[in-house]
C-alpha cells in the first residue's frame, strides 16, 4: 500500500471515530427534544397547573401528575430508607472487617444480585412478598408501596454497596493510622474518621442507587398494585410514574392528548433523574478533589 | 466488659448487613429454582406453546430474545467501541470532549422506559419500522450504548502507552496501531464488557413493551420487520396478564430460571475471558 493511500485511510477513520463520539450528544440531544416536543403539545392543550395540582390520574377526566409523584416518591424513598443502611454497613464490613476469602464470595454474590432482572424480582414480588406481606398485616392485598420498596431496595443495595466500598476504600490509610495512632479503637476509627472521610462518595452512591429505584419499571409495575389515587401509607397500592408509562403506552392512539400526557410525565422523571444524577455526580468529583 | 459488649455489637450490626444481602440472594434464587426447575425439561426449551400457553414450551420466546440480543449487538457495538476509541485514543481534553463525557454519565442514569418511548418515537414511528424486532434491538441498543463505551475506554486505558509508541515509532499510522495493536491487544476487556451489558440488555423488558414486544405469536419470529417474544416479556404475561394464572405459575417459574440461567452464563462467560486474561499478564 502507498504511504499516500495509507495517509487517506488514517485521515477517514480518524474522522469516522469523532463521527461515532457525537452519535452521544445526539442521542442524548434527541431524548431531550422528544420529550420537549410532546410535552409541549400536550401543554398547549391542558393548562400546567392543572397538571400539577389535582388528586387523580384518570385519562378519561383529568391528567393530575400529583398522585403518581407521591407514588414515586413513596417507593423511592421506602427503598433508600431499607438499602442505604444496609449498603453502607455491608460495604463498611467488606472493605474493613472482611479476611480476604470471605471478600472473594462476597464480590460474586453482589454482581449476581445486579445480574438478575428486573421482572425476576417482580415476580417474587408477585408469589413470595406480596403474600407474606398481606398474612404479616392482615390485609387483603400484597401488591404495595411496601413490596415496592423491598425489592426496589434489593435492586439498589448492588449499586450503594459497591460505590460505597470504593469510596471506603479511597481514604487513605494515614487517615486511620493517625486515628489509630491517637488511642481511638478500631470502631471509633470506623465510624468516627473513615465513614466521615468517605461521606462524599457515599452520598453518591446513594444518589445512584435512588436514580436507579426512581427509573425502575418493571418491578414497581408488577409489585405495587397501581391504584391511581395518591397513598395514604406504605399499605396502599401505589402507582408510580414509569407504571403509568408502561401500562397506558401500549394501548392510547398515536398523537392524542393522552400520548402526550405521556410523554409529559416521562419530562418530568427525566428532569427528576437527571437532577438526582447530577447530584450523585457532584459528591463523587468532590470526593475525588478532596483526596488528589 | 462494657468495652467488650459494644465491639460485639458492632461486628454482629456490620456482618449481620452483609448476611441479610446474601440472604435476599438466597431467597431470590432458592424460591425461583426450587419452584421452577422441577417443571423446566427439554420439551419446555425446544416446544411451541400450546393450549393457550398453559402447556408446551417457550421456545418462540427463547428465539426472540436471542434474536433480540444479536440485532443489539450488532448496532451497539460497533458505535460503542468506535466511541471509545475516539475518546481515549483522539480526543483531547476540551469542551467537546468534556460534552460528550457528560452526555454518556447522562444517557446511563435514563430510566430505560424512556428509552422505550424514544424507540418508538424514532424507529418505530418516524423511521416508519413498525412494531417489530429490529426497532426494538435498536432501542435496546442505544440503551446498551453508554456502558459499552464505559467498558470499552476501561479496556483501552489499560493498554500502555509504551505499546502505542514503539507501534508509531516503527512508521505505523495511528489508525494501523489502533486496529493492529490497541484493539486486539484490548479485546478481552472489551468483549467482557460487551457480553455483561448484552446481559442487562436481555433481561430488560420496558424498552421493549411498545416497541414490537408480543404475548404470542404464530412460529418464531424469522424476519427483522416481524413481532416477537421474549423471556422477559413472557415471564412478565404470564405472572399478571394470563386469564389462567394460577394454573400457568409453574412455567412462569421455568420461564424466569431460563431467563436467569440465560443471564448467569453470559455472566460466567465473561467472567472467565476476564479470569484468563488476567492470568496472561
Amino acid at each position: 500500500m502507498t504511504t499516500n493511500k495509507r495517509e487517506i485511510i488514517n485521515t477517514v477513520f480518524k474522522y469516522a471515530f469523532k463521527g461515532a463520539g457525537f452519535i452521544t450528544i445526539a442521542l442524548l440531544g434527541g431524548i431531550f427534544f422528544m420529550l420537549l416536543y410532546n410535552s409541549f403539545s400536550f401543554f398547549t392543550k391542558i393548562h400546567p397547573l392543572d397538571f400539577f395540582t389535582g388528586s387523580q390520574w384518570d385519562p378519561e377526566a383529568r391528567y393530575s401528575i400529583l398522585p403518581l409523584i407521591v407514588s414515586t416518591a413513596f417507593v423511592a424513598i421506602g427503598s433508600m430508607v431499607i438499602a442505604v443502611p444496609l449498603g453502607i454497613l455491608t460495604a463498611a464490613f467488606l472493605s474493613e472487617l472482611a479476611p480476604r476469602r470471605v471478600q472473594m464470595i462476597l464480590k460474586p454474590v453482589i454482581e449476581m444480585l445486579a445480574a438478575i432482572p428486573s421482572v425476576a424480582i417482580g415476580f417474587l414480588g408477585i408469589v413470595l412478598l406480596g403474600p407474606g406481606i398481606s398474612k404479616l398485616f392482615g390485609i387483603q392485598n400484597g401488591l404495595n408501596a411496601l413490596n415496592g420498596s423491598i425489592l426496589l431496595a434489593i435492586m439498589a443495595l448492588p449499586t450503594i454497596i459497591t460505590i460505597s466500598e470504593d469510596a471506603i476504600n479511597a481514604v487513605p490509610k494515614s487517615h486511620r493510622e493517625a486515628s489509630l495512632a491517637l488511642g481511638a479503637n478500631k470502631w471509633q476509627t470506623l465510624f468516627k474518621v473513615t465513614l466521615p472521610a468517605a461521606l462524599p462518595g457515599l452520598i453518591a452512591a446513594v444518589m445512584l442507587g435512588l436514580g436507579r429505584a426512581l427509573g425502575e419499571t418493571m418491578t414497581v409495575l408488577m409489585a405495587t398494585g397501581n391504584a391511581s389515587a395518591i397513598p395514604k401509607g406504605f399499605l396502599d397500592s401505589v402507582r408510580t410514574i414509569t407504571a403509568t408509562i408502561a401500562i397506558e403506552m401500549g394501548e392510547v392512539p398515536y398523537q392524542t392528548t393522552h400520548y402526550f400526557a405521556l410523554f409529559a410525565i416521562a419530562a418530568i422523571l427525566f428532569l427528576i433523574t437527571l437532577v438526582i444524577n447530577l447530584l450523585g455526580e457532584y459528591f463523587a468529583n468532590r470526593l475525588r478533589r478532596f483526596h488528589s | 466488659m462494657k468495652k467488650k459488649i459494644l465491639y460485639t455489637v458492632n461486628w454482629l450490626v456490620l456482618s449481620g448487613s452483609t448476611l441479610m444481602v446474601c440472604t435476599f440472594l438466597g431467597i431470590i434464587l432458592w424460591d425461583i429454582f426450587s419452584k421452577g426447575l422441577p417443571a423446566l425439561s427439554w420439551d419446555f426449551v425446544h416446544k411451541f406453546p400450546t393450549n393457550g400457553m398453559t402447556k408446551g414450551g417457550i421456545l418462540p420466546a427463547i428465539v426472540g430474545t436471542i434474536l433480540l440480543t444479536f440485532i443489539t449487538t450488532l448496532f451497539a457495538v460497533p458505535f460503542g467501541v468506535a466511541c471509545a476509541v475516539y475518546l481515549n485514543e483522539y480526543a483531547r481534553p476540551s469542551l467537546l470532549t468534556n460534552i460528550i463525557r457528560a452526555s454518556i454519565r447522562n444517557l446511563a442514569g435514563i430510566p430505560s422506559i424512556i428509552y422505550g418511548l424514544f424507540g418508538l418515537a424514532l424507529f418505530v414511528q418516524a423511521f416508519h419500522f413498525g412494531t417489530s424486532v429490529l426497532s426494538a434491538g435498536l432501542t435496546l441498543g442505544l440503551l446498551s450504548l453508554p456502558y459499552i463505551i464505559t467498558t470499552t475506554e476501561e479496556a483501552l486505558k489499560r493498554i500502555p502507552n509504551s505499546m502505542r509508541e514503539a507501534t508509531l515509532a516503527l512508521g505505523a499510522t495511528q489508525f494501523e496501531t489502533i486496529k493492529d495493536v490497541v484493539l486486539p491487544k484490548a479485546l478481552p476487556g472489551i468483549l467482557t464488557g460487551v457480553i455483561l451489558t448484552l446481559s442487562r440488555a436481555a433481561g430488560e423488558t420496558a424498552p421493549i413493551l411498545f416497541t414490537g414486544v408480543a404475548f404470542y405469536i404464530n412460529g418464531v419470529t424469522t424476519s427483522v420487520n416481524q413481532e416477537f417474544m421474549a423471556l422477559p416479556y413472557h415471564l412478565y404475561m404470564l405472572s399478571t396478564q394470563h386469564n389462567a394464572i394460577e394454573q400457568v405459575r409453574p412455567l412462569a417459574y421455568a420461564t424466569a430460571v431460563v431467563l436467569i440461567l440465560l443471564v448467569f452464563v453470559l455472566n460466567i462467560v465473561a467472567f472467565v475471558i476476564r479470569f484468563k486474561h488476567r492470568t496472561q499478564d
